[in-house]
């Protein structure tokens, strides 16, 4: 007991007065979901707008303040016809126009009906999509308040269950989660065990009656620690900055962070006895999590459309099945039983990896 | 039975022969100074006597215990010094101090009078990072750190090196006042004069050992004379000009002065040699071998 704790007392230590590193441990989560959160974000906001109306009419007019008065679209230009409009898209000055046809007002009464033609910019795909898609849902909104024209037509009315504003918030800030616990835990405790190593300070323990299982338990404690207070953070500021609710349950949402961060810890733990060098730690840790994190778990990319291949690869992602789980317990707000999946898979791999990695901790320098 | 005994060890890292047949005896309670240049494996030596290599062949055994198969036992009751400075250099004095202690189980204020010398001089220090410490100053924090559980055998891998001359006295000093309480002590040096200091030395190089004897007697042994000479302002040109001389073995720069070797000419023939070669004979003088002297002189020549 006494090695203990006088081993977690020097690894706080160690941290605390690395200062730098403190205040990246500390920042990077509040930086990330400021930067998830109001920065970078898949939503489509102020698209330049050029509107092109050969004969001015009533309802052209309403419709372009309608499009000027949208929160996603600002009017930049109004022209008279199409030609040379390519000009506008390369300067820059638009990324969309919105053309009419020139007797639009009439051909609207006619039972061919009038064209609207939206001109996008394809070179970005899915914002190209995203803005006609606005423009589209603009175009009828404005039409069905005015005339009973649309009445006749089919009206699609979509509801987005637990995101009605389809912020994109909702999707980051599980995935920052999943990405900071992760980061943190698992490059931290392996370039906290690969010093100990590169320094020759591991050459003296070894050379001790201290048991790995002490060594390896106190290098985990302060990171353990660090983790925690970071998932408040984190969790703190989605509810009061990015007004996110926490629909579930909060202690059930804890467990399973809590045992994330152990998976972290364990995988942090197995780099650290393949590796020798701090540099060598950070790249695998950097290559071993990043990477399948990012790309895998389905932060950025939805796990259903992957190939199969890399379906299955993703299912040995830690972060796919908390990033899943803290989803339904944090923006959907089911019930525990209702992860007990995710609950399962995170043990099962929190226990295999610690396992692996004591068993391979060297006890000789061999 | 030995405090320490080495038999027959061989130690590869690839193609690399660190260790080539290697075996020693320590007694208990004895100073036991491994000498030899860099890369001759003393390092390689005493990670296999402290349990951290397995040799490829051979065995090892510290206080009767195995250093393979009984590594915990071992463990227990060996300290360790290594070459580089291994303590954390973010932590004081102080928290160095206290953490290997409690690493052994033990506390600082139990052996405080075990380590009471040299503790007294870091004292002043104490609240100061490790990593702020002089070089000497690093050296006694470790040996105090190395020692804090009163172990067995010590074992100091070149604890001088990087330590300025008055430093280097003072811990050997200390070598000897803990010899003097019953400790078993190997150390390794590359520094030919503190060999006189030890009970026994063994003479290594290339991973091999190629004398162990009492520093007395491996000098007496030396068998040739030696001779001193104040070399002037041209040592080089002098080297190589003494060298050359009929009857002369060896020449080699040892201070400020030249030492020149022969089994055959007396101080008189020299002399009268050296003078028609052209030389300033006025500080030519015969002299007693020191270790040092004697490893030159199996540089020179071929392994016992």
């Amino acid at each position: 007991m006494r090695q203990l704790k006088a081993f977690v007392k020097k690894e706080f230590l160690h941290v605390f007065r690395d200062t730098r590193t403190m205040l990246i441990l500390f920042g990077m989560p509040v930086a990330q979901i400021i930067l998830f959160g109001f920065a970078i974000s898949t939503e489509v906001r102020n698209i330049d707008l050029a509107v092109v109306v050969p004969q001015s009419s009533e309802v052209t007019r309403r419709l372009t303040e309608k499009f000027d008065a949208s929160e996603y679209f600002t009017v930049r230009k109004i022209l008279r016809s199409t030609d040379g409009i390519e000009r506008y898209f390369r300067d820059g000055s638009i990324s969309m126009a919105v053309a009419f046809t020139p007797g639009f007002a009439d051909e609207m009464l006619s039972p061919e009906g009038a064209g609207i033609q939206l001109i996008t910019d394809g070179s970005n795909t899915n914002t190209a999509r995203t803005a006609a898609g606005y423009a589209t849902a603009v175009i009828k909104d404005a039409l069905s308040e005015g005339t009973a024209a649309e009445a006749a037509g089919i009206q699609t009315d979509v509801r987005m269950l637990f995101n009605p504003q389809m912020r994109s918030s909702y999707n980051f800030v599980p995935g920052v989660m999943g990405l900071i616990i992760i980061l943190i835990c698992a490059m931290m405790t392996s370039i906290a065990i690969v010093r100990e190593k590169e320094t020759g300070t591991m050459e003296v323990l070894l050379v001790s009656p201290m048991r790995p299982q002490i060594i390896i338990l106190s290098k985990m404690m302060p990171y353990m620690a660090l983790s925690i207070v970071n998932y408040l953070t984190i969790l703190l500021l989605s509810v009061t900055l990015l007004d996110i609710p926490l629909s579930g349950n909060f202690w059930s949402l804890t467990l399973l962070s809590l045992i994330y961060i152990v998976v972290s810890l364990a995988l942090g733990l197995m780099i650290s006895t393949r590796t020798r060098t701090q540099l060598a730690a950070m790249l695998g840790s950097g290559m071993v999590l990043m990477i399948p994190v990012v790309f895998l778990s389905g932060l950025l990319f939805p796990v259903e459309s992957m190939p199969g291949f890399f379906r299955v690869l993703s299912g040995a992602v830690p972060a796919r099945w908390y990033i899943e789980g803290v989803k339904k317990l944090m923006i959907e707000g089911l019930p525990a039983g209702m992860v007990a999946k995710e609950f399962a898979i995170l043990s099962g791999m929190a226990v295999f990896l610690l396992a692996v990695s004591i068993k391979n901790f060297k006890l000789r320098l061999q | 039975m030995a405090e320490v005994s080495v038999r027959n060890v061989r130690l590869s890292y690839g193609k690399i022969q660190a260790l080539k047949d290697v075996s020693l005896e320590v007694e208990e309670g004895s100073l036991f100074g491994i000498i030899g240049p860099d890369g001759a494996g003393k390092t390689s030596l005493f990670r296999i006597m402290t349990t951290l290599i397995v040799p490829d062949s051979g065995s090892a055994q510290v206080c009767g215990y195995d250093t393979v198969k009984d590594m915990m036992e071992i463990r227990r009751l060996v300290g360790y010094m290594p070459g580089h400075f291994s303590l954390y250099q973010d932590l004081t004095v102080e928290e160095n101090l206290s953490l290997f202690a409690s690493v052994f189980n033990t506390t600082v204020q139990e052996n405080y009078s075990l380590v009471e010398d040299i503790y007294r001089q870091i004292e002043p220090f104490r609240k100061r990072r490790a990593g702020k410490l002089s070089g000497g100053m690093k050296q006694k924090l470790a040996l105090c750190c190395a020692m804090i559980h009163r172990p067995r055998v010590l074992f100091l891998d070149e604890p001088t090196t990087g330590v300025d001359p008055v430093s280097r006295k003072e811990f050997w000093q200390m070598l000897s006042r803990l010899r003097a309480q019953g400790m078993t002590i190997i150390v390794s040096t590359p520094y030919m004069d503190e060999a006189s200091l030890c009970d026994t030395v063994s003479l290594m190089k290339d991973g091999r050992f190629f004398k162990t004897d009492s520093p007395g007697a491996i000098t007496e042994k030396f068998g040739k004379h030696l001779f001193e000479i104040k070399a002037g302002v041209s040592t080089v040109k002098a080297l190589d000009g003494l060298a050359a001389i009929d009857g002369v073995q060896a020449c080699y720069p040892f201070g400020d002065r030249l030492h020149i070797v022969s089994s055959s000419l007396s101080l008189a023939e020299l002399s009268e040699r050296a003078a028609s070669a052209g030389y300033d004979i006025s500080t030519l003088a015969e002299c007693t071998p020191t270790v040092e002297d004697c490893f030159m002189d199996f540089d020179n020549n071929d392994y016992e």
